[in-house]
């Protein structure tokens, strides 16, 4: 079906129905977690298997611990794996001491992660939900952030990765589905790095490890199952600050981060069938931003259209926005659309109002290419 | 040894036999209000005041209600959790079966001009302020009759008339908001407290640290309440606090523990590691599956005196910290089988020898004041009344879409909201 079809030119392959639902189990149980225990006996070797989202992030865990003896993954039960099983079979293999479980206290668990991180560790931090990261704000914004900067160089916590899963699963409700990412993007001196798919999310985070920046890491967790493509096995980095365009077209560009894609493509593919050819790209890193790329495609294409979950008003997509405008504006031949979250606390029955869903997007192509 | 001197302290009767005058029966169920006294098995535990008396005060008649209110939670929540796993609930949900002897304990010992405010694990606790089953039902739903209209759902239920300042979705985020509350009752001269209820894993959050400063330094009538269900999500009390005792845990403000097994004090100074938690399986097995009779934060009547005690307590002196040695049975939320951290026979032994309504139930037939029919048909009286309000709750529309955009700000405030389209879809808050 359409969907799934455009889906897979994306490198992936959603199960289309459940997709439909925009649903994603919070089970503890193992699913598909043959690949772990596998992963745990070194048993995977040969290269390019299947795996989920949840799995390529596990899988980039264990090569970040086993790569560095110092490095550390801790967080609210990342040792029995974690809420979303991402963390699994970590403590078995390299023992408590490197993956542990903290009290329920965010703000004092990033703290710990930048003291660590000071004296040239990688720790590796998880917060449970990107909802309860608030707690952690003063930490990221004024400690992490700004350690390198006022200490003149004698410090920093470039070793800091905090991953966190963000966004709509279909039922999340007011405290498991936001998606705060703007905020950070506030803060000079923290990475906010978002990936879109198993094997963009193993190569990104395993480069956001070894970023000598501390680095917020968002993990789509409505992709988590969903997503599943071919990774490698193997160690390798994708690099962030680089954009990558994921589908070329000349009409329109379509810019977005993490789950949002594969709605975005979806509306792509539609708009295609009317004959608007979308070119649509991939930010990865939100902070620092690869403006060439997006602003080489505009130059190109003269529209743009920006599509994220979090609310319009204050969202990343209004500094893109701002900073397209700057750079391209004898050539823009259309105002540039924001197809976001509404202006309201994310909704626990509204959700499929408040999204910026296939549709909304598809309609707002049509009239900025009619403009 | 604190465990041997429970074993020797607590006689096995003392539960079941009635100190005051013997009681006579008589027929239909008791209604009575003549006073009864009952004595707590084990002492409570105190840090920084004189623990409150073991003898409690009460009557035939709320012997009853405590039965009544505590099997109509339990059922409803029972309930929820079918209705979660057919769909009819989305979201997340967070159930309180096992734990119900706090809130209606606590019920009994305060007005509703006092205010209690807690975080997501809070149905029985709204139901426990005069909710109703279908407010609650409706409310898991997403529907118009809930008591947050249907905009909140399970984590987020409120009842301003009653004074319940509801359910907040962060852990450890309400303990601040309850200190706030406890000013304004002091600054009102009204004799009223707030309670602000938390668990063991929310007691490791430094808001609450923050929040205990600030009550102690302006002698705020706040009860701070630890629900110690042993377990914060997935991670044991001991695996995440130093001291797991979290009465004391406020320095310089006085707390009572409704029981104090003695873990912490047998167990300070080990490292936590393998041997620990050898020793700390040991110490749940001997406490929660041999025969001890455990009066504490199970125990509906061991609630109702500590909160007694913590209001008049408060009122005089300021803040006071009660630690309600509890059980969830269920797990953390739904997502959660709860039997991954702990064991069936530890949940199992728990059901056995703790149970809050098992314990009300032995209470009543024990003093005769009512037959075991008689209860068992109270029971099918209220599962016929949650079905009925689960039959009522789906009939309740959906909010209507409009209600999306309501209370973002004060009414009428004017302010304007972009849609999907900043240029097209506008629209002026209502």
């Amino acid at each position: 079906m359409a969907m799934s079809t455009g889906l897979r030119r994306c490198g992936r392959r959603l199960v289309a129905s459940v997709c439909n639902n925009r649903e994603v189990s919070f089970s503890t149980t193992c699913q598909g977690n043959n690949v772990i225990q596998q992963l745990q006996h070194g048993q995977l070797q040969e290269t390019g298997k299947s795996l989920n989202l949840c799995s390529a992030i596990n899988q980039a865990l264990h090569i970040a611990l086993e790569t560095d003896p110092r490095s550390y993954v801790f967080g609210e039960d990342v040792s029995f794996g974690g809420v979303f099983r991402c963390t699994a079979g970590l403590a078995e293999k390299f023992g408590k001491k490197r993956v542990f479980n903290t009290p329920l206290c965010e703000q004092g668990i990033v703290g710990f992660g930048i003291g660590l991180a000071a004296m040239d560790n990688r720790a590796i931090v998880e917060i449970q939900f990107a909802d309860y990261i608030f707690p952690a704000f003063d930490q990221i914004v004024n400690e992490a952030a700004k350690f390198r900067y006022r200490s003149g160089n004698q410090f920093n916590c470039g070793g800091l990765t905090i991953r966190t899963p963000y966004g709509a699963v279909g039922h999340g409700g007011h405290y498991h589905s936001q998606s705060p990412e703007a905020f950070f993007c506030h803060v000079p001196g923290i990475k906010v790095v978002v990936p879109r798919s198993p094997r963009e999310a193993k190569g990104l985070l395993l480069s956001s490890i070894r970023d000598q920046n501390p680095v917020i890491f968002f993990e789509p967790k409505w992709l988590y199952r969903l997503a599943v493509e071919e990774v490698p096995e193997h160690d390798y980095m994708l690099p962030l600050s680089e954009a990558e365009v994921i589908q070329e077209g000349s009409d329109i560009t379509l810019v977005g981060w993490g789950a949002q894609l594969s709605v975005m493509e979806q509306a792509c593919f539609d708009a295609e069938k009317e004959g608007i050819s979308c070119e649509l790209i991939d930010l990865k890193t939100l902070m620092p931003w690869d403006k060439e790329t997006v602003e080489a495609s505009v130059r190109k294409t003269g529209r743009l259209l920006i599509s994220h979950e979090a609310p319009v008003t204050g969202g990343f997509g209004a500094e893109i926005s701002a900073s397209i405008v700057e750079r391209c504006f004898l050539r823009l031949e259309a105002p540039v659309a924001r197809i976001c979250g509404l202006d309201t606390p994310f909704p626990l029955v509204f959700e499929p109002f408040y999204v910026p869903n296939k549709n909304k997007i598809l309609d707002a192509i049509k009239s900025t290419v009619n403009y | 040894m604190a465990l041997s001197h429970l074993k020797s302290s607590s006689s096995r009767s003392n539960l079941l036999k009635p100190l005051a005058t013997a009681f006579s029966l008589r027929r239909p169920i008791s209604t009575s209000t003549d006073p009864l006294t009952i004595e707590t098995s084990v002492p409570f535990t105190a840090h920084k005041c004189d623990p409150p008396s073991r003898t409690v005060e009460t009557n035939p008649q709320e012997l009853l209600s405590f039965f009544r209110d505590m099997a109509r939670m339990r059922r409803m929540e029972i309930a929820a959790d079918s209705l979660y796993k057919a769909k009819l609930i989305r979201g997340f949900c967070h159930l309180y079966d096992g734990q119900e002897a706090v809130a209606v304990g606590m019920e009994a010992a305060i007005t509703k001009k006092d205010s209690i405010i807690t975080a997501y694990r809070d149905h029985c606790t709204f139901l426990g302020r005069g909710g109703t089953l279908l407010e609650v039902f409706s409310e898991l739903m997403g529907r118009q009759a809930g008591c947050s209209h249907g905009k909140g759902g399970s984590m987020h239920f409120y009842k301003k008339d009653s004074g319940f300042y509801g359910g907040h979705g962060i852990v450890g985020a309400q303990v601040p908001l309850g200190c706030g509350l406890a000013f304004a009752h002091k600054y009102n001269k009204d004799d009223t407290v707030a309670f602000a209820l938390y668990g063991d894993g929310a007691a490791n959050q430094g808001q609450l640290f923050e929040a205990l400063n600030i009550s102690a330094l302006w002698d705020l009538p706040a009860i701070l309440v630890c629900e110690n269900n042993h377990y914060g999500m997935g991670t044991a009390e001991w695996r995440a606090a130093k001291n797991p005792s979290y009465y004391k845990r406020g320095d310089y403000v006085p707390g009572v523990k409704t029981l104090d097994l003695g873990f912490s004090e047998e167990f300070s100074g080990h490292l936590p590691g393998d041997s620990f938690e050898y020793a700390f399986r040991a110490w749940l097995e001997s406490v929660f599956l041999n025969e001890m009779k455990i009066v504490d934060g199970m125990d509906a009547l061991a609630v109702k005196q500590a909160c007694r005690f913590a209001k008049d307590y408060a009122l005089k002196s300021g803040p006071i910290i009660l630690e309600m040695d509890t059980y969830r049975y269920h797990g953390h939320s739904m997502s959660d089988p709860g039997s991954t951290y702990r064991t069936r026979d530890e949940i199992s032994g728990v059901r056995q020898e703790r149970d809050p309504v098992e314990r009300i139930r032995k209470l009543i037939l024990a003093h005769d004041l009512a037959t075991e029919k008689e209860l068992k048909d109270i029971e099918k009286e209220l599962r016929k009344q949650v079905d009925d309000a689960i039959a009522q709750a789906k009939e309740s529309p959906m909010p209507e879409p409009s209600e999306l955009f309501t209370n973002v700000y004060v009414k009428g405030m004017g302010v304007e909201a972009y849609g999907a389209d900043r240029k097209e879809v506008r629209a002026v808050l209502p």
